[in-house]
């Protein structure tokens, strides 16, 4: 091969002058964190408000929850971060618009919204199939205490939906650290735009998407770790599904 | 204490509830029987709101279930329901369980909930589970459980849906037990169940229905003594085959 | 407010955006797709083979690649399949891919891993008793497959192997950072060029909504379908 290897290359200053490729890179891991930590608070958040209210008894609420899942869902994320980043300060008036062109950090906001806002819908999903999953009767002995309907969504579905969701739900946080490389796009200098940017000025292509892949895999392993350990620490003793009543013996 | 009214009820076209009315008054125990589908369960839950019903009324200590004015949460709190599937709250120790509406719904004070708890374990006999979670427990424990829970709003009634219906039959008797001291007691209580040595113990009237219909509302000796009905002949003998 | 938008744009650029970006789009979906499947289901007999050494070098690649962003994995093969092109035909200097292919052998490979874990849940649904159904009747591995359990697996996650296609479909988007043209990179050139970024975005916006959204509705429509049949 024609290709000339140098693992040193990390270790290098950059043209920036003050930062070695192995510092920039972990800056471009630390923007990938903010923003898949942020965008997931918002995800959580949206996410399980809408898949509560498609659960609910009122009709016109499962509607909106169903039409909000589907307009996220079916538009591509890149698609998504070019209206938010584009098109939404040109609708805007006049005003409102040009401030949000000229923030600083307008990439990260943008991205933090657009990825929080796109993967609520997944979530949603998610906690709907996980209300759905459990027996009838959990909701009728709730309200049968006299709980109303929004205290039996608290105390009762939405802690075992939960835990019921907690695999699929780990994912969706794997996906948004996955995801936020997208927003390379609108000028985010997250970690694979890092090591594209790496790969440029040193021309040692592939150490530098090694390197990135390297990280992205640390971080899988941890978050995986620390999604089992959530899954422990939060298992209800003795319940094994929400089939009909299991019973210890 | 309980009224039932010319209840009528649809799920679509189809009536799953026809024209049915009976009463219960205080301190007395009505047992509802029937082949499967004959709408026994769905009545029940009419009683405290749990399922609507189209027509007729049914009043509870002088409340109209039906009407849309009833605050509803604050009748189902005095009145009290055990499952046929238990129902217990899997991720809520025992005595959680039988405290959160207490504390929620009736407003006492933690401390006062969880000695109200207590009493009513060990009246069924299950104290020493108190910190355990429902998972941990047998069939039958969680039933007495869940009997505790209900008891634990202090409610004017109690509703059995089938209470014994998922039980292996070795822990059908303690759960029966602990309704007959109930019932002795002076609990006013409607139960759909087929255990006819149970009715004949305490209940003061049967109730048999079949296809959506009450064919049969008697008291219990005649009820068994000499049943009016074919139908409730038919299933009289099949179910004291047993 | 959208007073001065010009939504004629939109018109005068269809024939760019289908003819030669949807055009894209859609080839490189179907193919992808189907070169997915195939090299998925391989992964997944891999991954449940006895083989030693099989199934955690299959497990290896699929664990590898679902933890890479998309993003990441199409600047991988970006850079390297010119060198894998050098390397299969001896030739001096990394191959010159063109995009289309570049692309192609991306996605496979990319949805392979996808494909990979749905085809694994679809043969282990299928009960043991039909695998010792097929030996007692004297087949061997790859009749018994080929004939009987692979067709039923494929028949319970068409669903699924449909909704993973439709995911696809909106991924190859992705493509706009190799500056490749499929659908959206053709509204983004238009957009720059006459400067109509809004009805631009809008537009492709609009054009994936509808076809995902059909798509997903006749996927659950055949469901719906399947379901009855059983």
């Amino acid at each position: 091969m024609s290709y000339k290897w140098n693992w040193g290359i990390f270790f290098q200053l950059s043209p920036d002058g003050t930062h070695t490729y192995l510092q920039l890179l972990l800056f471009g891991a630390g923007w990938t964190l903010a923003t898949a930590l942020l965008a997931w608070a918002i995800a959580l958040s949206a996410g399980a408000f809408i898949g509560v209210i498609r659960t609910a008894p009122v009709p016109w609420l499962v509607r909106l929850g169903n039409a909000y899942v589907e307009l996220f869902r079916n538009i591509p994320l890149l698609v998504q971060m070019f209206l938010w980043y584009f098109v939404l300060p040109e609708v805007m008036p006049q005003v409102i618009g040009d401030w949000l062109k000229q923030s600083a950090n307008a990439s990260f906001y943008n991205a933090v919204i657009c990825l929080g806002l796109y993967t609520s819908a997944r979530v949603a999903e998610q906690v709907k199939a996980g209300i759905l999953s459990l027996r009838s009767g959990q909701r009728m002995a709730g309200l049968a205490m006299g709980l109303t309907l929004p205290q039996t969504y608290r105390y009762v579905l939405l802690p075992m939906a939960f835990r019921i969701i907690l695999p699929p739900l780990s994912s969706e946080f794997l996906n948004i650290i996955k995801n936020s490389s997208v927003a390379l796009t609108i000028g985010l200098i997250e970690l694979t735009a890092a090591a594209r940017s790496m790969s440029e000025f040193s021309f040692q292509v592939f150490e530098a998407f090694t390197g990135a892949t390297l990280i992205y895999i640390v971080v899988n392993v941890v978050v995986v770790a620390g999604m089992r350990w959530l899954e422990r620490r939060v298992a209800v003793p003795g319940f094994i599904s929400m089939g009909p009543p299991a019973a210890a013996h | 204490m309980i009224t039932i009214s010319k209840v009528s009820k649809w799920y679509g076209t189809m009536q799953v509830l026809k024209n049915c009315s009976t009463e219960v008054a205080k301190g007395k125990v009505v047992v509802v029987c029937g082949p499967s589908g004959s709408g026994k369960s769905t009545l029940i839950k009419c009683v405290n709101g749990l399922e609507p019903f189209e027509e007729g009324t049914i009043t509870v200590d002088g409340i109209s279930v039906g009407d849309p004015n009833t605050n509803l949460p604050k009748l189902r709190a005095r009145i009290g329901m055990v499952f046929q599937h238990f129902e217990l709250f899997p991720h809520l120790s025992v005595m959680r369980n039988l405290s959160l509406a207490q504390v929620k719904v009736l407003g006492r004070d933690a401390n006062a909930a969880a000695e109200k708890a207590r009493k009513l374990l060990e009246r069924v006999g299950l104290i020493s589970h108190a910190e355990k979670f429902p998972g941990q427990l047998s069939g039958g424990q969680q039933q007495r459980v869940a009997i505790a829970r209900a008891l634990a709003m202090d409610p004017i009634a109690m509703l059995f849906d089938e209470p014994t219906s998922a039980l292996d039959p070795e822990m059908i008797n303690e759960v029966l037990d602990v309704m007959v001291a109930l019932a002795k007691d002076g609990m006013t209580m409607i139960v759909v169940t087929h255990e006819m040595g149970f009715a004949r113990k305490v209940a003061n009237r049967v109730v048999f229905m079949d296809k959506g219909e009450i064919v049969e509302d008697a008291p219990t000796a005649d009820f068994f003594g000499k049943p009016r009905s074919e139908r409730a002949q038919m299933f009289l003998s099949k179910i004291l085959q047993q | 407010m959208f007073a001065n938008f010009d939504w004629d744009v939109i018109i005068r650029s269809l024939p760019y955006l289908f003819l030669d970006g949807m055009r894209f789009t859609v080839m490189l979906t179907l193919m992808a797709t189907g070169g997915g499947i195939v090299i998925g289901t391989l992964l997944a007999l891999a991954r449940l083979s006895n083989i030693p050494g099989l199934s955690p070098a299959a497990g290896a690649y699929v664990n590898l690649i679902r933890s890479m962003p998309l993003v990441l994995v199409i600047f991988w093969f970006y850079f390297l399949v010119p060198y894998i092109g050098q390397w299969i035909t001896g030739a001096s200097r990394p191959i010159q891919v063109g995009a289309f292919l570049s692309a192609l052998v991306t996605f496979t490979l990319f949805e392979a891993a996808y494909f990979c874990e749905i085809m694994r849940a679809g043969i282990q649904s299928i009960p043991r008793g039909q695998a010792q159904a097929a030996q007692a009747l004297g087949m061997n591995y790859w009749t018994a497959m080929g004939e009987i359990i692979l067709p039923q697996a494929f028949r319970n996650m068409v669903p699924v192997l449909l909704t993973q296609t439709i995911i696809l479909f909106q991924d190859t988007s992705l493509v706009y950072v190799i500056s490749v043209t499929d659908f959206f990179g053709a509204a983004s050139k238009v957009a720059q060029r006459d400067g109509r970024l809004v009805e631009m975005y809008l537009f492709a916006a609009a054009v994936y909504f509808v076809i995902s959204l059909a798509a997903s509705y006749w996927v659950r429509h055949l469901q719906h379908r399947i379901a009855i049949i059983r």
